[in-house]
């Protein structure tokens, strides 16, 4: 079951990673990159639990990390930069 | 170690399931804010049944500790990038579109 577990990762992997190229926002492209960094903190801990070392955890945590600080970071980068500084509240 | 295993498999096929479900819903639905939902399937409920059927594997060792720290984490974080994305979306102008035979509401 673990090898079939961590086939379904690679492939929810493949579907996230078809949404960032397609998507028609940079939105999307966030949301899909943020999904993909989750599936690999996944994938990273199946990968450890099937060679049995507890390794890989810290390498999973700090991905997970990681992960959640990059796109944080990039989505306020990206909300400053699509709105005009000074033109009041839009909508 | 039989039940360990049965246990194991069962919630690692529930969570290989709400994966395929997730990364389907990302690309079949129609606009942002639906994506949302699907991808926050996936970071909560499928990340915490793949990371709670791995337990069994490393049984009452430091690694289910790890685990758990894992768990957490990802239960702290995914929601609040969830909601921190949807917000900045909102605030950067990004609106539904209106549902079929509603009127489209004027921007205020």
């Amino acid at each position: 079951m673990l090898a079939a577990a961590g086939v379904a990762i690679l492939v929810a992997m493949g579907l996230a990673l078809f949404r960032t190229l397609l998507g028609p926002t940079v939105w999307d492209r966030i949301l899909a990159v943020n999904s993909f960094g989750t599936k690999t903190v996944l994938l990273i801990a199946v990968i450890g639990a099937f060679e049995g070392r507890t390794d890989y955890l810290d390498v999973a945590l700090l991905y997970a990390l990681i992960n959640f600080i990059g796109t944080v970071a990039l989505m306020k980068y990206i909300e400053t930069a699509a709105r005009p500084s000074s033109a009041g509240d839009p909508g | 170690m039989e039940l360990g295993a049965l246990t194991s498999g069962i919630l690692l096929g529930l969570g290989a399931l709400l994966l395929l479900i997730g990364g389907v819903g990302i690309n079949r639905f129609p606009h942002f804010y639906t994506r949302l939902h699907a991808a926050g399937v996936i970071d909560t409920l499928a990340s915490a049944l793949v990371l709670a059927g791995l337990a069994p594997v490393f049984g009452l060792t430091l690694g289910t500790f790890k685990l758990a720290l894992v768990l957490v984490f990802l239960l702290f974080t995914s929601p609040t990038a969830c909601h921190a994305l949807a917000r900045a979306a909102h605030l950067s102008g990004l609106r539904e579109p209106p549902a079929p035979g509603e009127k489209p509401s004027s921007p205020s």
